[in-house]
């Protein structure tokens, strides 16, 4: 099976005037289609700099990046825009691309509709939950109809109700449009629950410390709150955490 | 021997007494505002009838109401009123027009911004009133000096004060757009601009004033109208009624203005 993204011995260096912090060294990973991975590392390690080398906000300094399907972003706040009404938010990116036509206006109305959020959509964000937020910036940024999604962090500004409950939505859905993604996290459980594989990077510069690949006994179909009661939960948080702090 | 015990005192002001104290505060100070007034008012009135100071060059309440009366009479007044007016709310929306595309330009280049910094900042801090002389030199003794007067009273605050609130927008918003794919037109349409909007509203409530001030000081040098006009024309021919009326006139019409931008402020603010 071909990789909807392919990283082989990436090496990335942030200069300031100050010096230059090598950020990413030797990183090589793969995501595969309707795959999910987990990356997890010491905070500061360079995790957010590996989305933004995937999403070609940054060039690596060398080694290859291969990507097969279109990239959506979700940064770690909603920063949906108060001066926008939520209607108008969700279709930004559409409308930057000026490709916002009847069908995309109509697709947003369903997913305003599908979760719950159709009563607002002519409202401020500003009248919203956190949670109703975090699930507008999702439906933006699917807007683009990505393959593969990139989430940084995206439910660490959240309480930790919302954040399960939010985190079940959005795996959902991803696992419903047939889409991979890359979550970025330094939450150990919120990984092991939401991926099937996990990637464990040394402190920086980043790279590939350990991989482990999830495999999660449940009687029902899975969601990230559900598998937090499997029984390998625990042994799989007990290794990444002696992993991290090695 | 053990602490002696305190008991502290209890206050139940019920709702109505905290309202109505409140009430009474707010009318003791509106009532002591207009009391300065009057006493000012009444104290000159009286100083002049008296002879205390001479009304020939203090003027009086009542000499002045009765110039007001007799150019109001012959139209004259709003003549003059108007042609301020006009003049000051011409270089007001050319400063914002001018302001907000020069800051755009900036933020639009970063090396530009970087090389003229200093020349703003020499601009904006240069006595304005010093170019008033050389701008009668270049654009002649006539309308388009005193707008241009008004214009470089402000322009220069206003370019580096919005520059400023471009260049601060939270930067995660602007990765945003970069996420979605725009452009940095993109950027200055869906974020610089719309999270500017209140900065530059309140600076429009700044500039007026300073628009006014650059007008009268243009009417001081080249004009044949406006309250600029009447208060040197007064003070030349030793009618202090005139200048003392112009001024009081000025004092009403930059209340009027400033309170008119301070109603599109609150009016924005609340549709946000």
């Amino acid at each position: 099976m071909k990789p909807l993204l392919d990283l082989t011995d990436v090496n990335y260096t942030y200069q300031t005037a100050e010096g230059e912090t090598p950020a990413v060294k030797n990183l090589s990973f793969r995501v595969f289609p309707d795959h999910f991975l987990g990356i997890i590392g010491p905070s500061g390690c360079g995790k957010s700099t590996i989305l933004s080398l995937i999403a070609g906000l940054i060039q690596p300094n060398s080694g290859k990046i291969a990507v097969s399907a279109e990239i959506g972003y979700m940064l770690q706040k909603d920063h949906l825009l108060d001066w926008l009404s939520i209607k108008d938010n969700i279709t930004l990116g559409p409308r930057i691309h000026h490709k916002l036509t009847p069908e995309k206006e109509s697709w947003a109305d369903k997913m305003l509709e599908e979760y719950g959020l159709a009563p607002f959509a002519d409202a401020r964000p500003g009248q919203l939950s956190g949670g109703m937020r975090q699930r507008a910036a999702l439906i933006r940024t699917l807007a683009l109809s990505p393959g593969l999604l990139l989430l940084d962090e995206p439910f660490s500004a959240l309480d930790y109700q919302t954040r399960l409950t939010v985190s079940d939505d959005i795996y959902r859905i991803l696992r419903t449009q047939h889409m991979s993604a890359v979550l970025v996290t330094h939450d150990i459980s919120e990984a092991i629950s939401f991926c099937d594989r996990i990637i464990v990077l040394t402190s920086r510069p980043a790279s590939v410390k350990k991989t482990f690949d999830i495999h999660l006994t449940l009687d029902e179909d899975r969601t990230p709150f559900k598998a937090r009661m499997a029984p390998e939960f625990k042994d799989y948080f007990n290794e990444i955490w002696g992993e991290l702090n090695v | 021997m053990s602490d002696p015990t305190i008991l502290y005192p209890v206050s139940n002001t019920s709702r109505e007494e905290f309202l109505a104290e409140r009430k009474k505060q707010k009318n003791f100070i509106t009532g002591m505002r207009f009391f300065i007034l009057i006493f000012i008012l009444a104290g000159w009135e009286i100083a002049a009838r008296y002879h205390l100071i001479d009304a020939f060059i203090f003027s009086s309440p009542t000499r002045i109401f009765k110039v007001m009366l007799q150019m109001a009479a012959d139209k004259s007044l709003f003549y003059h009123i108007g042609i301020t007016i006009g003049e000051t709310l011409v270089s007001f929306v050319l400063v914002l027009i001018i302001g907000t595309l020069i800051a755009m330009l900036l933020w639009w280049c970063r090396s530009a911004a970087d090389i003229l910094e200093p020349y703003f900042v020499v601009l904006n801090s240069l006595p304005k009133t010093a170019l008033a002389p050389i701008l009668i030199v270049w654009l002649g003794n006539n309308m388009k000096t005193i707008i241009v007067c008004g214009v470089t009273m402000a322009v220069f605050s206003t370019i580096i004060n919005l520059y400023t609130a471009f260049i601060h927008i939270d930067s995660d918003k602007l990765l945003l757009i970069r996420t979605l794919g725009g452009t940095r037109r993109d950027i200055l349409r869906y974020i610089v601009l719309p999270a500017s909007i209140s900065a530059i509203v309140s600076n429009l409530k700044v500039n007026i004033g300073l628009c006014l001030v650059g007008v009268i000081i243009g009417e001081f040098l080249a004009a044949n109208a406006g309250l600029g006009y009447l208060i040197i024309y007064g003070s030349q021919v030793f009618r202090l009624d005139y200048v003392m009326l112009s001024i009081i006139i000025l004092c009403i019409l930059a209340m009027v203005l400033y309170q008119l931008l301070y109603f599109v402020e609150k009016h924005y603010q609340k549709k946000q």
